[in-house]
């Protein structure tokens, strides 16, 4: 039987149990960037044990403040929850109208370099920020409420949407693309009869996926006044009616939650 | 040495995997398991270290009663009790080193463990078993990197570095090519006997059982229908055991390199109940 | 001469037309009910291209002088998002321990755990650090926290799952040698599960650095802090060099992080 690798030279009778990083020095040098890391860290945020038990107290108060919720105000809630809800429908329907000539646009086997390099930027940027900072500028720029809220929600869908449509576009077999060419067909019918056929699964799904995302996002960017029931978070904690707050908490778990299982189930039946 | 009583498992599923096995083992005899899959084989002998929990049933290992142990003492006599398995089962990211000195944990202490401080004498005993085996030097090799033989060496290496009262095997072959096999059980058995500590060899080669086994019992569906020295497996037995089949070519142990005959190893042990 | 009946092509059976139609009748009808009821008014939306602009106008230029104002909360920002992963890592541990059905002690810590993690994970950043901000005050310690507590869920969960994926062969063997339950996750399951630790605490700090920037809107610390301060004070300016550094430390984090997740797994 030959060894497929060789065996080192003949054992002492010591043994040095194996380490993740061989170098004795890169070792002992990491090991120690860590802990000046920690230590230069936790004094920069300030945080120390003596803070923390300070906390203790103050959120005994708060948890006792918050149990049992307090429902007095479901007006407000449902208000609120439906807002959440229709600005997630809205903008999850425009997000994927916006988002798929923005996919196209940065599938690099389909576009010349300009309309990639446009698409590329506008999908990069409206990743990078979350969605909140996009929700901050667009109440300063549209004002209070819902209409800011959508925009934000269809800004950070078409991105989304946009990214990874082109990956899979980018994907597709190039063959299909060819037959369709062939017959004469140009531009918008090639799309139709040879890219779509082949992402319109995938986008189904991501459709799916991205409208459970921006529920979820559509019930916190409230927070900074861009609609949804958010806003009745964030005004419960200025007021501290507390058990409000976990009213509210409660009810946007629960429909996370639901979003959630619906999404997953319908997009394994479609798969 | 060993007795096993009324062995009974059945599983949650209704399943009786075992249906009350008898068996007594005195001193360093090399038992060979036959019989066909699912008759109980795994079962059985992962019921002695109470892998698997028995129904009912006493397994009572050098006077002790196993199947009553607690927990923590049932760790404490597995250590006693060497296991080698037929899928190797070493941790695929550590080194050979690492695999066999795993085999003491039973005997060391977390923070040992941990920091992987183990006593230099178990470090000298595993270095001694890794040259037995003819592994010497492969240390520090990643187990993921050996071939099927040389992982089943360190199994056994493993199994041994516990000093254990008796071994207990699993199929080591079935994933193996013949010639490697006849190796790797001449390992076990050589070593067995140089220990003088018994082994219960699960295995469903028959030729191969018969060449290294003292004593061979058939299970058949969950009962043990043969018990009885090599010699005297015959067609009736097999068909007993695996059911109407042309035995002719199975029974004699073959003699490809001439080094093989149907006699028993040379040190015979004592006889258990062989009716 | 033909019988009559002309061979028709249908794209899809009658079931399959009532099942689409019904579809997007239904689709169409959701949505139709979200714009009309969505409160929206009109002449502030029409506006909306000319307001747009007017706030890009007034970020342009940006002042790059407030630079070194920035630097600061950058680094806050970091920290608060190393130390908080780090942080629900060591808490995480044992709940994916709890909560893969392989290892977990009983029915009774398996669904503790599993509730701790759905809860964490259905509550936003944003809201615990509102919460951690009212018990611990305003500062870095809040976002810390909230940042740790929020990473619990995610990394329990995925860490579970892996731990769910193991070969039990090896954790068999470990047990045959009579090894305690500690020794055998040291030995037997820890290794297996390496890379999925890596991987998951490289994904999850990516995230974390993300919504590391952005709790500072609630007063948890990190370049948030920072943002709002300018926005209070119309800084336009201020306020493009702030998304400047957001932008340049977001896309730096996930250039790292995707490369990291690349070389691991």
């Amino acid at each position: 039987m030959t060894p497929p690798v060789p065996p080192t030279p003949a054992p002492e009778l010591t043994w040095e149990p194996p380490h993740l990083i061989p170098n004795f020095w890169w070792r002992w040098a990491t090991v120690l960037g860590l802990v000046a890391y920690l230590a230069y860290a936790s004094t920069a945020l300030d945080l120390n044990w003596a803070r923390f038990v300070h906390g203790l107290p103050r959120a005994w108060d708060f948890i006792s403040r918050m149990v049992p919720p307090s429902f007095e105000r479901w007006e407000l809630i449902v208000s609120g929850g439906l807002e959440s809800l229709r600005m997630a429908l809205i903008s999850s329907f425009i997000g994927v109208v916006i988002g798929v000539p923005v996919a196209v646009g940065a599938s690099r086997n389909l576009s010349p370099w300009y309309v990639y390099l446009l698409s590329r930027g506008y999908i990069a940027i409206s990743r990078t920020f979350p969605e909140v900072i996009i929700a901050i500028l667009f109440v300063k720029a549209f004002g209070f409420g819902a209409f800011a809220g959508t925009l934000t929600l269809v800004a950070a869908a078409s991105g989304f949407i946009g990214k990874l449509l082109a990956e899979d576009i980018e994907d597709i077999d190039p063959g299909q693309v060819e037959a369709i060419r062939a017959t004469g067909a140009g531009g918008m019918k090639v799309l139709l009869y040879g890219v779509f056929p082949q992402v319109l699964p995938r986008l189904v799904g991501l459709a799916i996926y991205r409208l459970d995302i921006n529920l979820r996002a559509s019930t916190i960017i409230g927070i900074v006044g861009a609609g949804g029931i958010g806003s009745a978070l964030f005004h419960s904690f200025k007021r501290y009616d507390y058990d409000f707050t976990l009213a509210i908490l409660l009810v946007i778990i629960a429909m996370v939650m639901v979003a959630e299982l619906v999404s997953t189930e319908l997009r394994r039946r479609i798969q | 040495m060993l007795q096993v009583e009324n062995l009974v498992k059945v599983y949650p599923s209704g399943e009786r995997a075992l249906k009350g096995c008898n068996l007594t083992i005195e001193g360093a005899q090399v038992v060979a398991m036959i019989g066909p899959s699912g008759s109980g084989k795994s079962t059985f002998i992962r019921c002695i270290n109470r892998l698997v929990e028995p129904t009912e049933g006493r397994v009572v290992l050098d006077g002790v009663d196993v199947t009553a142990l607690g927990m923590a003492r049932l760790r404490r006599m597995r250590r006693q009790m060497g296991m080698i398995f037929q899928e190797f089962n070493l941790v695929e990211r550590l080194t050979v080193m690492e695999n066999v000195l795993s085999g003491r944990l039973g005997y060391v202490s977390f923070l040992r463990a941990l920091l992987r401080r183990y006593p230099r004498q178990d470090i000298a005993a595993a270095f001694r078993l890794l040259e037995r085996v003819g592994l010497a030097g492969y240390h520090n090799n990643r187990a993921d990197a050996l071939s099927g033989g040389q992982r089943q060496r360190v199994g056994i290496a493993r199994a041994l570095v516990q000093q254990p009262k008796i071994l207990l095997v699993d199929e080591p072959t079935s994933s193996l090519d013949p010639k490697t096999s006849r190796v790797i059980l001449r390992l076990i058995t050589e070593l067995a006997a140089e220990r003088e500590i018994p082994a219960i060899i699960n295995i469903h080669d028959v030729s191969l059982a018969q060449a290294f086994a003292h004593r061979v019992v058939g299970l058949s569906a969950g009962e043990i229908v043969f018990d009885g020295a090599p010699h005297q497996v015959s067609a009736e037995t097999l068909n007993a055991i695996y059911g109407e089949e042309d035995w002719s070519r199975t029974i004699r142990p073959v003699t490809e390199e001439g080094e093989e005959t149907a006699d028993p190893p040379a040190t015979p042990p004592i006889a258990a109940g062989v009716p | 001469m033909s019988e009559g009946t002309e061979q028709v092509w249908r794209r899809h059976t009658r079931q399959e037309s009532l099942q689409r139609f019904s579809i997007q009748f239904g689709l169409t009808a959701i949505l139709v009910w979200a714009v009309a009821t969505l409160d929206i008014y009109w002449p502030f939306a029409l506006d909306a291209p000319r307001q747009a602009l007017d706030l890009a106008r007034r970020m342009v230029p940006p002042d790059w002088a407030f630079t070194p104002h920035v630097l600061q909360p950058l680094l806050e920002t970091i920290n608060i998002a190393t130390l908080g992963t780090l942080l629900a890592f060591v808490l995480a541990f044992p709940i994916a321990i709890m909560n893969a059905r392989n290892t977990s002690y009983n029915v009774l810590t398996f669904w503790v755990a599993r509730v701790i993690v759905v809860a964490t994970r259905s509550v936003n950043e944003l809201v615990w650090g509102l919460i951690f901000v009212v018990i611990f005050g305003p500062g870095a310690m809040a976002g810390t926290v909230a940042i740790a507590v929020r990473s619990i869920g995610f990394v329990a969960k995925l860490l579970a799952e892996a731990i769910e994926e193991i070969d039990r062969g090896q954790v068999e063997a470990i047990e045959a040698t009579g090894a305690n339950r500690s020794k055998v996750f040291l030995v037997a399951i820890l290794p297996q599960i390496m890379p999925a630790i890596m991987g998951v605490a490289v994904y999850r700090l990516d995230i974390n650095i993300r919504q590391s920037s952005v709790i500072g809107l609630v007063g948890a610390g990190g370049l948030g802090i920072v943002l709002t301060g300018a926005m209070n004070l119309f800084r336009w300016n201020r306020v493009a060099v702030i998304l400047v550094a957001i932008f340049l430390v977001v896309v730096a984090s996930e250039t790292i992080s995707a490369a990291l997740r690349k070389r691991v797994t």
